[in-house]
């Protein structure tokens, strides 16, 4: 492995990897963006990327006005990456992306590597900033593109879609005329109800869990009691059990009883999947919580529910506001019962409405809006409430 | 007078009272818990003994229906009687109606009715499974249209003892010797297996190469870290439809992308073909879950003492020995933790595959399998069985959980 210590061969390795990156990255992005034709040269970057790396070791001046050539080269039809017939406007920007992040990013990369043998360090710290690069653009793509692809579905219409897949461009002449699946889904789907019927029940749940995940994660993390410490592990054997299997003989039982088809049935068993996470998770945040004021409480002759209800819950509110979101997560996105237990289109959760449209006869942007309707809401509270999100995540060791 | 030099033993009152506080906040817990978690387990052992299908649901129960036919001389009340079940029988099965005053029977009545005052009562003892039976009664009526009022005013009523499938003592190992036959089990299982090892593995490696990108502060940390966490937290039926999409054969961007770039000649149905469907949706689990191994590993992470990675530094050790040699043994702990964790719930995971491919192309877990033969066989009895495997699982799993988990989490 030692021979690939040395400027000469790291600097061409890693240019040619990066070019490659950065090549599929550009044409990637431009085709969904333009919907045209563009498409990364595997020799081509492997090419330019060697000379690249090349370049870049000689000096910044050197690499810059490499980086100049490569993209004129590029708009000529020999660069990293090829485009077919697209308009002036998107080449120009395409292969000035390609070789602009290309070279700028080598240099970057590239900033230990020298000329000849290369220390252990200088060759490591390359190749992680690579690697740094490498992975920054493989996550976000991996995670935008499926929600960016969700988006612009719901934005087209079946037809635009069908002729060029890959065509996301918006007519934004149409004004809100874009936007005409979202109101049909309101209009003639319900979702509207849908809507109201999923934030109704997500915030039944949450209160119910929380009356009751209190009471006893205060229990298990303060009061001393026989089967204290098997209690708190056989709350997490709960988790353990697969929802499908408690599903089949609840959809029997709610058969037989009628509550079928019913929201209220509904809210009888969201709380109970979530309640012995959320004990879980408050026990652990009460138990760091210093006993002594409590004590206090209690000789100044507070009973118990009132030395929970004036000292611990004041003193757990960032808990209990993780806690929240989580459990509302889970309501909010809970598919399987909804699906099983509800077959009544005036009483359908979001979720299961969205089953609902997944059908040859309805154009697939209406599922689409849908699946954008389910998941702005989520999206919107986590991304405004990331800290408490990720805290009470990983607090709990949660359930997936 | 000796003191003793010991604490009181045994339960003080003061420790009893304090135990009867811990039980009551429990109870609640408890109460609910019981009724929806350890109910259902302890029904599923029952149903997977006994032959109940889907359509066994509505108990068996004579049904009648009642109408006023003919008129003028032919004028007649029928009732139509029969019994819900093809198979089942249903014991003293009695038919009561109240007739209205304006109506005359005429003729006599068939041999197993009498009127009692103004109540109709027909006995008919036990009917068998597919019975069915049409009673006459001839009647005089002034006004047709005033009769037939009359008539469907009172609703008969009708009443019978019927075997509940669920509730008698039938049982029947049918419903493990079918699940357990022939190859599909076996390829059930190797499937789920499949699914579940490298669903698992990969979501913590790529969870752990996330970690490392992000375990750094610079501008922008917090969105990237935000981000990352979206297909862990948006709905699971938005990104399971969005991914269907993408991978359309017909009008999907990934096929279409991967034609343009020249990789395909042909567009490739990702979630339809053997074994690219089963590659496709443990690549799907991957990616929603690598989220929640990224999190738990960079909480970790951060708490790592830097001292000794400012000694190493001291030392000369290069960043992947650094790595190696310092960070990952600092993570084997939460690593295990997470495997073990993420196995369990792999192995449970229901949903996704279920809207991906529904279970076709080589995909069905066994999660899955309990679904496809409760509800697309019908067979509820074959699905509760498979539910007793799944569960039979995961006891091994859980013996492992607490042998191994206790110690890591400390509990």
């Amino acid at each position: 492995m030692s021979f690939l210590r040395n400027g000469y061969v790291t600097a061409p390795l890693l240019g040619a990897l990066w070019f490659l990156t950065i090549s599929s990255t550009v044409a990637v992005t431009m085709s969904f963006a333009t919907g045209d034709a563009f498409r990364p040269s595997v020799i081509l970057s492997l090419f330019w990327g060697v000379l690249a790396g090349l370049a870049v070791i000689h000096g910044r001046t050197v690499a810059k006005i490499f980086g100049v050539g490569v993209g004129a080269i590029g708009y000529l039809g020999f660069g990293p990456m090829l485009s077919g017939d697209v308009l002036l406007l998107a080449a120009i920007i395409g292969h000035g992306a390609a070789a602009g992040f290309g070279v700028l990013g080598l240099l970057v990369i590239l900033d230990s590597v020298v000329k000849g043998p290369l220390s252990r360090h200088e060759f490591e710290a390359a190749v992680i900033r690579f690697l740094t690069g490498f992975g920054y653009i493989f996550f976000t793509a991996i995670v935008l593109i499926p929600f960016y692809v969700m988006v612009m579905t719901s934005l087209k219409n079946q037809s635009e879609l069908l002729q060029n897949p890959l065509d996301f461009s918006l007519d934004l002449s149409k004004g809100f005329g874009l936007l005409r699946s979202y109101q049909e889904l309101f209009q003639d789907f319900n979702f509207g109800t849908y809507l109201i019927n999923s934030f109704g029940i997500s915030v039944v749940t949450v209160l119910v869990t929380l009356a009751f995940s209190v009471l006893g994660a205060y229990a298990v993390a303060r009061l001393r009691f026989k089967g204290r410490a098997a209690f708190s592990r056989s709350i997490l054997l709960i988790y353990m059990v697969p929802m499908i299997v408690l599903a089949l003989p609840i959809y029997i039982a709610f058969s037989m009883t009628g509550l079928r088809n019913s929201l209220f049935g509904i809210v009888l068993i969201y709380p109970v999947t979530t309640i012995p996470v959320a004990l879980y998770m408050l026990q652990g945040y009460f138990r760091g919580l210093p006993a002594e004021i409590e004590e206090a409480g209690l000789m100044d002759g507070l009973s118990r529910l009132a030395v929970i209800w004036k000292i611990t819950l004041p003193l757990a509110l960032p808990a209990l506001a993780s806690v929240s979101l989580y459990v509302f997560m889970i309501a909010w996105n809970e598919f399987l019962l909804a699906f099983m237990l509800l077959d009544d289109p005036s009483k359908f959760t979001l979720t299961r409405g969205i089953a609902s449209l997944n059908s040859s006869e309805i154009p697939r942007q209406h599922l689409m809006a849908g699946a954008v309707i389910a998941t702005v809401p989520i999206m919107a509270m986590f991304l405004g409430l990331e800290r408490f999100m990720t805290k009470g995540l990983t607090a709990g060791s949660v359930k997936g | 007078m000796s003191v003793s030099s010991l604490p009181p033993s045994g339960t003080t009152p003061l420790a009893r009272r304090e135990a009867r506080l811990a039980w009551g906040l429990l109870a609640p817990t408890i109460i609910s818990v019981a009724l929806v978690v350890i109910l259902p387990l302890l029904a599923i052992f029952w149903i997977s003994v006994k032959p109940i299908g889907l359509a066994d649901l509505r108990p068996t129960a004579p049904i009648v229906r009642e109408s006023l036919r003919g008129s003028g001389e032919d004028m007649r009340i029928e009732y139509r009687l029969r019994n819900s079940s093809q198979e089942q029988a249903i014991g003293n099965v009695v038919l009561e109606d109240d007739l209205p005053a304006q109506i005359e029977f005429l003729g006599d009545l068939p041999e197993e009715c009498a009127v009692q005052g103004s109540v109709l009562r027909c006995e008919f003892g036990t009917i068998e499974g597919g019975f069915r039976t049409r009673l006459k009664f001839p009647v005089a009526a002034q006004n047709k249209d005033e009769a037939e009022e009359l008539v469907e005013a009172s609703a008969p009523r009708v009443s019978g003892d019927a075997d509940n499938i669920l509730t008698n003592l039938t049982f029947t190992a049918e419903n493990f010797a079918r699940i357990f036959d022939g190859e599909e089990f076996w390829e059930v299982l190797g499937v789920t297996i499949f699914y579940t090892v490298f669903g698992t593995i990969g979501a913590i490696v790529v969870g752990l190469f996330a970690a490392l990108l992000l375990n750094k502060s610079f501008k922008g940390q917090g969105i990237l870290r935000g981000l990352y966490l979206f297909p862990y937290v948006a709905p699971i039926i938005a990104v399971a439809f969005s991914w269907l999409i993408l991978f359309d054969p017909f009008s999907g961007s990934a096929n279409a992308l991967l034609v343009q770039m020249g990789v395909t000649d042909e567009a490739i149905n990702f979630f339809g073909e053997r074994p690219l469907a089963l590659i496709m949706v443990t690549v799907f689990e991957i990616w929603r879950y690598f989220p929640l191994s990224f999190l738990f590993i960079l909480a970790r992470m951060q708490s790592i003492d830097t001292d000794m990675y400012e000694a190493a530094d001291m030392d000369g050790a290069s960043p992947f020995q650094k790595f190696w040699y310092l960070s990952l043994p600092q993570l084997l702990g939460i690593l295990s933790v997470l495997f073990l964790l993420r196995f369990i719930w792999t192995f449970n995971k229901f949903d996704d595959i279920f809207l991906l491919t529904g279970g076709n192309a080589g995909t069905r877990t066994l999660t899955v399998n309990v679904y496809e033969q409760a509800f697309a066989i019908s067979n509820i009895g074959a699905g509760a069985a498979v539910a007793v495997v799944i569960f039979c699982c995961l006891l091994g799993f859980s013996f492992f959980f607490f042998k191994f988990i206790s110690q890591e989490e400390g509990l």
